[in-house]
């Protein structure tokens, strides 16, 4: 099964609580880093360790750390980046939800390793029910001395505090998360200057996601260099994968990285194959905005290696024939789906959460939409897929924030891998209204 | 059937313990920077007058933050989770993103329009009751179909459990009449 690092007592009835939490070993890396351990400790475990951030983007925790802008006398932030919407990933909900205290150890240690004083958890709007649960936790968390003024007498002051968006995926991105928090529109700011020298009320700020902040307790508890022994080289650690689709056994699980995409999909342990006894047809593995990989490309890469699930073997390939880890939302698609009905989908998701503010993709992911549609529902033409290319090109690289790559990406890979499917859409209009690219019952017309 | 009166009659200001709340929450943010509350504000005027905000609710708020209206609105127009329009008792929103499409989420959106009546999403039952809408990604991927009510999640929906739903919920409203 592997190692668990973070989801080791998730089944412990209870394990929500203060209580059970401790008896489970909870707080005992908070309390080993206030008691033995400087600010500058903390740091280096986490620079040695080689954590990786977990929202999406994969670049090295400690390294961002270490950008901190420290002026004297002007505050510190240390935010969480709880607004997970990327579609296909639900893990941080299922960590939140059910270990709450997890990341509020976490998030102590974190605070105290960057010197933030005051820290804050973004959580995404429809998620109010985990808000509910984070707000008991902390106030356990307060009642026990672990929140407040002096922590433990450490000397060591923090308040943390939980705060809802209002229902927008852009507010994931962490410029457009601070402007969310500062209770407006979540706009993208431009790059630079970067959160670590201007963030928060224009204060330095870290912006980690929540598992990122969750494996700081492993992390201290074991040793930096204990946690890179974990996992690969280049793939530290343990990571949550929140696997969907048509599986036979969807749900969140916890991977030592570096296990085969094949025993990850097929494995009794994990997802046990496709559900129905289909085949697969394709997958996604790192959430929406990373290219879908066709059947022949998951378990080898091109080379015909073995695929695993790690950054850099996920990546192998480039985007000509590989993928990304990214947030870990791992979408499997069965022999039955349409490749063109859902980059649709997909594509409509983010001409959806576009947040206006840059022509190329406010312009080009509508675009993008309507032509699929329009091929999805037979009435496009083979000049549609040229211009979906054409379109990508022009909205890659020239917005403020990734969105707009996170929307092109998609497409481009789609058409790489299944261009047929799409053309097959363009000469078989009839049968692309009605049918699913003829995969299930065929109408006659 | 709820009359548009029963919505309308709810309006601001906010019972004393509401206040209370909102103070709460205000003092999380630094001297100055209060208007980081608003969106959690927003939510609870959402929740506490009729499940929408009016114009009337929306400038309550500015003045309890102490800001503009203007930026209220524009906070209140760019969040998709808030209502600016008066919707049904209960609101379903179904997430209609690829993973719960792969899973059958455009079957349970046309059988709540039809065990409804309603023709399109977005539309309010003929009593009322509920108003369906769609949602991109709520984060139930491995779960789905779904759909949120409230702060509900209903997870791997079926007809029969939107039936069982829908009933439930009409059970809980009229309860609640009842109590009143």
């Amino acid at each position: 099964m592997g190692r668990k690092l973070l989801l080791e007592h998730v089944n412990v009835p209870g394990i929500e609580t203060y209580d059970v939490y401790t008896k489970k070993g909870g707080y005992e890396a908070l309390e080993k880093a206030l008691k033995t351990m400087s600010p500058a400790d903390v740091q280096e475990h986490v620079s040695k360790s080689g954590l990786k951030g977990r929202g999406g983007a994969g670049f090295p925790t400690g390294m961002k750390w270490s950008f901190l802008a420290k002026p004297d006398g002007v505050p510190r932030y240390l935010v969480c980046n709880a607004d997970e919407s990327e579609p296909g990933t639900f893990k941080d909900r299922y960590l939140m939800e059910k270990i709450p205290h997890l990341l509020i150890e976490g998030m102590i240690l974190s605070s105290y390793a960057l010197g933030a004083n005051t820290s804050y958890i973004y959580i995404r709007g429809e998620y109010m029910f985990v808000l509910d649960i984070l707000e008991k936790a902390i106030a356990e968390a307060y009642n026990n001395g672990w929140l407040g003024k002096n922590i433990k007498g450490s000397g060591y002051d923090l308040d943390l505090y939980v705060t809802p968006g209002g229902g927008a995926y852009i507010c994931g991105e962490e410029t457009a998360l601070l402007e969310s928090l500062e209770g407006k529109r979540g706009n993208p700011r431009m790059k630079p200057p970067f959160p670590a020298i201007k963030g928060l009320y224009g204060c330095p700020t870290v912006v980690n996601n929540v598992e990122s902040i969750a494996t700081v307790v492993p992390i201290i508890n074991i040793g930096g260099e204990e946690y890179a022994k974990i996992g690969t080289e280049k793939s530290t650690g343990t990571k949550l994968i929140s696997a969907c689709g048509n599986l036979a056994r969807p749900g969140v699980y916890e991977i030592e990285l570096g296990l085969s995409v094949e025993e990850f999909i097929y494995g009794d342990d994990w997802c046990r194959g496709i559900a129905n006894d289909k085949n697969i047809k394709a997958l996604i593995p790192g959430g929406s905005s990373v290219p879908i990989l066709p059947a022949h490309l998951i378990t080898k890469t091109a080379a015909g290696e073995t695929r695993y699930m790690s950054y850099e073997s996920l990546s192998d390939g480039g985007f000509a024939t590989g993928s990304m880890l990214g947030s870990g939302g791992f979408i499997v698609f069965d022999e039955d789906q349409c490749i063109v009905r859902n980059t649709w989908n997909f594509a409509r998701f983010y001409s959806h959460e576009s947040c206006g503010q840059c022509s190329p993709c406010r312009e080009g992911t509508a675009w993008m939409e309507k032509v699929l549609y329009r091929l999805e529902h037979g009435q496009g033409t083979m000049r549609d897929i040229d211009l979906l290319a054409d379109i990508n090109k022009k909205i890659e690289g020239n917005t403020i924030c990734p969105l707009g790559d996170a929307a092109a990406w998609p497409v481009a890979a789609a058409i790489r891998h299944f261009r047929e499917e799409f053309e097959w859409h363009v000469t078989h209009p009839q049968k692309a209204i009605k049918s699913n690219y003829g995969l299930l019952k065929e109408p006659t017309l | 059937m709820i009359s548009t009166q029963e919505i309308i009659n709810k309006k601001p200001p906010f019972s004393s313990e509401k206040l209370e709340e909102v103070n709460r929450i205000i003092a999380k943010f630094p001297q100055g920077k209060e208007k980081s509350a608003l969106i959690r504000i927003l939510h609870i005027a959402e929740e506490e007058f009729g499940g929408w905000l009016s114009p009337e609710t929306m400038d309550y708020v500015a003045s309890l933050l102490n800001i503009q209206p203007i930026e209220v609105y524009e906070v209140a127009t760019f969040y998709t989770m808030f209502n600016l329009e008066p919707t049904g008792k209960f609101v379903f929103e179904v997430c209609r993103t690829g993973p719960c499409m792969l899973v059958g989420s455009d079957n349970i959106i046309e059988h709540i329009k039809n065990r409804l009546g309603i023709s399109k999403v977005g539309e309010t039952s003929a009593d009322g009751m509920f108003t369906l809408k769609t949602a991109e990604c709520l984060g139930a991927c491995g779960y789905g179909p779904m759909l949120q009510c409230g702060k509900q999640y209903h997870e791997h929906l079926t007809p029969e459990k939107v039936d069982a739903l829908i009933e439930e919920y009409r059970q809980k409203y009229s309860s609640s009449k009842s109590q009143n």
